[in-house]
């Protein structure tokens, strides 16, 4: 926990996002977004159903072109960094895992590594093993195909595969929605695990309380088109009446389970 | 802690709704109707539609053109550097479009030969040219039918595949997934696709070609009494190697058509399981309409050069 107030306080920002605006013909998603990742921080992205967390996310992974603004990683803007790098440099967990379903999931995980880098098979073979643990899967499912897994596994295992040419930058979009509280608890402590052992940077968006209240450091929340960063300590007394609903409501978890920030 | 709104407690006897309504016979003053959509009036509705339809057929051909461009390009790039070439997904596809559509289009083909066959006779007998027959068939399948027809099947059977399997992709991000993998989709998806059908629909042809003189010949020897070796010199006398090649250079180009009509409706499905059928009904429509359209330039071109 120590080290991770002291990330929350140091480090360049690895990922910043200025002045985006995202609009669907006359409806308005985005209305100025600007706010700055930090190097090896766990940042939560929570908002209300609709309110643009998902393409708030294809905009800062580059899959999508925002109407106006830009998006800076490592202080390039994001479409121009070519395929090569921008798959060693960025992971995306998707909503459903997104695994392609006619590879297994050994196969998906070595994809990646298969079209950017030169390793040979059996070194390939290896690595897949190697994350494929890393995410807390069982090397036997490898040979499985994404079908016949369970939804916690599709999340691991696409997890294991975003993990593939560690990326210094991990998105992930719901980790843990549909899942059971345990699996989900499974989740959480993964990401905090792999946060402090590899230093990734975790950019997640979540509905999940207690994602937000155990794993991040700090937290934005789309309100009204605009976006407001701040740690959790200072969103608990913001008077925003949506954060004040979300962070105090029924759901919330108690105040005292959590020690962070402190 | 933000107050919940207390429940209300009410000590009438709980009478539902309904009831309430069917025994007062009529509907309480607090009870809101639903608003009612604004009617518009028909004239207007009729312009606005046309409006629409036309908006969204300059649109897409917009979207033809430039992904006929990305397409040629991406195959063009795929072909002169080898290594980008995903030679077993080429081959997965040729196995699907090609090998599994075999009996298929061999049946059709004896088909379209019988039909053709049977009305020749027909039209041909009052004026004692019933012999004639055998060239028409052979002509006719070979020229044009069996390309025409194993084009609408591969339309069917494939371009509605390619539009499916990509769109549910599309709907499961998996299409976001190899693009953020620094890989892309027209690549890893509609090349192979592309040059999948490409080597597949002559192959195809040809055999629909051979099946449709085989049906021919068998309809040949039961209703004019010519036997099959009879059969081989009049085709031989009534067709030309060109008449082959005709309906063989058609084929490439109508699956370059279906194929990238097929990856491009697939790539534009979005969201819902709702849209994955949509587009796929378009590929299909817009893949034979496209392909009979050329064909009939052709017809008119291949006339004008004498062929």
């Amino acid at each position: 926990m120590k080290a991770k107030a002291q990330a929350s306080t140091k480090g360049e920002p690895i990922l910043s996002a200025r002045g985006i605006v995202n609009a669907f013909g006359k409806q308005k998603v985005h209305d100025g977004i600007d706010f700055e990742v930090r190097r090896g921080e766990i940042i939560g992205i929570a908002g209300g159903s609709g309110s643009g967390k998902t393409v708030l996310l294809k905009t800062l992974t580059g899959l999508h072109t925002p109407n106006k603004g830009k998006v800076l990683v490592e202080g390039k803007p994001v479409e121009s960094i070519d395929d090569a790098q921008k798959a060693a440099l960025i992971g995306v967990l998707f909503q459903q895992g997104a695994l392609f379903s006619s590879l297994s999931v050994a196969q998906n995980v070595m994809l990646p590594m298969r079209l950017h880098t030169d390793l040979e098979d059996e070194e390939q073979e290896k690595l897949a093993a190697m994350k494929l643990a890393l995410a807390g899967l069982e090397t036997d499912t490898g040979i499985k195909f994404p079908g016949e897994l369970s939804g916690g596994m599709v999340k691991r295992a696409a997890l294991a595969r975003a993990l593939a040419l560690d990326p210094r930058i991990l998105f992930l979009d719901e980790p843990t929605s549909g899942l059971d509280p345990i699996t989900a608890g499974g989740i959480d402590e993964l990401i905090l695990k792999l946060n402090q052992d590899l230093g990734v940077t975790f950019i997640l968006i979540t509905h999940d309380l207690n994602t937000l209240f155990t794993v991040c450091d700090r937290v934005a929340i789309l309100v009204d088109h605009k976006i407001t960063v701040d740690t959790l300590d200072n969103l608990m007394r913001s008077n925003q009446p949506w954060i004040h609903d979300l962070l105090h409501g029924p759901r919330a978890p108690n105040k005292k389970g959590h020690s962070h920030g402190s | 802690m933000a107050q919940a709104p207390p429940i209300p407690t009410s000590t009438e006897p709980k009478q539902s709704l309904t009831e309430r309504i069917r025994s007062e016979n009529k509907i309480p003053d607090d009870l809101k109707s639903l608003p009612k959509p604004k009617p518009v009036p028909r004239g207007r509705e009729v312009v606005t539609l046309l409006g629409k339809n036309a908006h969204e057929a300059w649109v897409d051909s917009l979207d033809i053109v430039t992904f006929v461009g990305r397409a040629a390009n991406a195959t063009f790039f795929a072909i002169v550097r080898p290594r980008y070439l995903k030679l077993a997904a080429i081959s997965r596809q040729v196995a699907d479009t090609g090998i599994n559509a075999l009996p298929i289009v061999g049946l059709l083909a004896v088909m379209i030969a019988i039909v053709i066959a049977y009305q020749g006779v027909v039209q041909l007998r009052p004026y004692g040219g019933e012999d004639l027959t055998v060239n028409l068939v052979s002509v006719s399948v070979l020229r044009e039918m069996a390309v025409l027809i194993t084009a609408i099947i591969v339309a069917g059977r494939s371009g509605s595949a390619f539009a499916a399997e990509i769109g549910v992709m599309k709907v499961r991000e998996e299409v976001d997934a190899l693009k953020v993998m620094g890989l892309d989709p027209m690549e890893m998806l509609v090349v192979p696709r592309i040059i999948g059908l490409v080597i597949t629909l002559p192959l195809l042809t040809f055999f629909a070609d051979v099946m449709g003189l085989i049906g021919g010949a068998a309809i040949s020897q039961f209703l004019l009494h010519i036997s099959p070796s009879q059969y081989i010199d009049r085709v031989h006398q009534a067709v030309d190697v060109k008449d082959l090649l005709v309906g063989l250079v058609k084929a490439p180009v109508f699956a370059f058509i279906i194929a990238m009509i097929g990856c491009m409706h697939g790539l534009r499905v979005s969201g819902s399981a709702e849209s994955v059928g949509r587009e796929t009904t378009r590929a299909v429509v817009k893949a034979i309409f496209i392909v009979i359209s050329l064909d009939a330039l052709f017809s008119i071109f291949f006339e004008k050069v004498g062929w």
